[in-house]
């Protein structure tokens, strides 16, 4: 039991540093690698819950696709680093000010709140301690939210589509196939019919 | 003190999400970091739901934590395009060149 409040403290401490990093980190390449440090230290609080399938999927949605994703960016942009700092001094105690008041309240709200005593839930699903994470997360996900699982699948792809027009662009000097062109195309655009005179040849005019 | 409860980790995703505020308002040169905080901000919910999914051992906190990590991803992709079309039109990242919309 000590040993798993040790490694609580320890993922805790890594967690809170490493976000205090990505906020204040000079340069933007090293705050998406403390992001990237972040999520695997809550990914492993999470499975130290007892949610072993989150901390996976934490690893591979996080990790594997939003942090490279916004390293891709980073590295794409070319932006003046020291001219993106400038100001941050000035939002510091203000922005401090707002972030102690917060945690306060936040604090103040977890350390009184309580169950009420005659508490009744209008529904649950009970976690299957014989099943494995990935099952129980399986069997309730495909059968009572299945719509909502739906609608997720939805909002990717309209998030794909969405990230795709923004950023396409076309381009003027390419050629490209133009179907109703091709098809309104008529005999006479692109063939005529010239009387050749013997040793004169024929001038066309093109 | 020793012993881990439901109070711990949501202490900690209290100062996680204090933290993602408080970058959103130091960050105002940089909108990478914004969307990062906001990142930081999304996890701390989800610490919220896994704990208390774990705590009152029902498993419909950990599915609700899979659409906010759906959620999460897709404002991600979409964030991160509208930054490039508008560095691509403003050549800054700027929080404050981002008012055109004023009017």
């Amino acid at each position: 039991m000590l040993a798993h409040t040790l490694i609580f403290y320890f993922f805790s401490f890594v967690t809170v540093a490493s976000s205090l990093a990505v906020i204040s980190s000079k340069n933007t390449v090293h705050a998406v690698f403390f992001l990237i440090l972040d999520f695997v230290s809550i990914s492993c609080l999470f499975i130290m819950m007892g949610a072993e399938y989150l901390g996976m999927l934490m690893l591979i949605v996080y990790v594997g696709a939003v942090a490279v994703l916004f390293l891709f960016v980073v590295m794409m942009l070319n932006v003046n680093l020291r001219d993106l700092r400038t100001g941050f001094l000035s939002y510091l105690p203000f922005g401090s000010l707002i972030g102690i008041v917060l945690l306060i309240e936040i604090g103040m709200m977890i350390g009184t709140w309580k169950f009420k005593d005659n508490f009744i839930k209008t529904s649950e699903i009970k976690i299957n301690t014989q099943l494995s994470n990935t099952e129980a997360i399986g069997n309730v996900l495909y059968t009572d939210f299945l719509y909502y699982f739906q609608i997720s699948g939805l909002i990717l792809l309209v998030a794909m589509i969405g990230a795709i027009l923004l950023t396409f662009r076309r381009k003027d000097n390419l050629k490209r196939q133009d179907i109703t062109k091709q098809i309104m195309r008529e005999r006479d655009d692109g063939v005529s019919l010239e009387d050749v005179e013997n040793f004169k040849g024929v001038k066309l005019n093109d | 003190m020793t012993e881990i409860t439901l109070g711990h980790y949501l202490l900690l995703a209290a100062i996680i999400f204090t933290i993602g505020i408080v970058g959103i308002f130091l960050n105002r040169k940089n909108v990478i970091v914004l969307l990062m905080s906001i990142e930081l901000i999304l996890i701390a919910v989800n610490i919220n739901l896994v704990a208390f999914s774990v705590y009152l051992q029902d498993i419909v906190g950990q599915v609700f934590t899979m659409f906010v990590l759906t959620v999460a991803a897709g404002e991600a992709a979409i964030g991160l395009a509208i930054l490039v079309v508008f560095f691509r039109n403003k050549g800054s990242i700027h929080v404050e060149d981002i008012n055109t919309l004023k009017g």
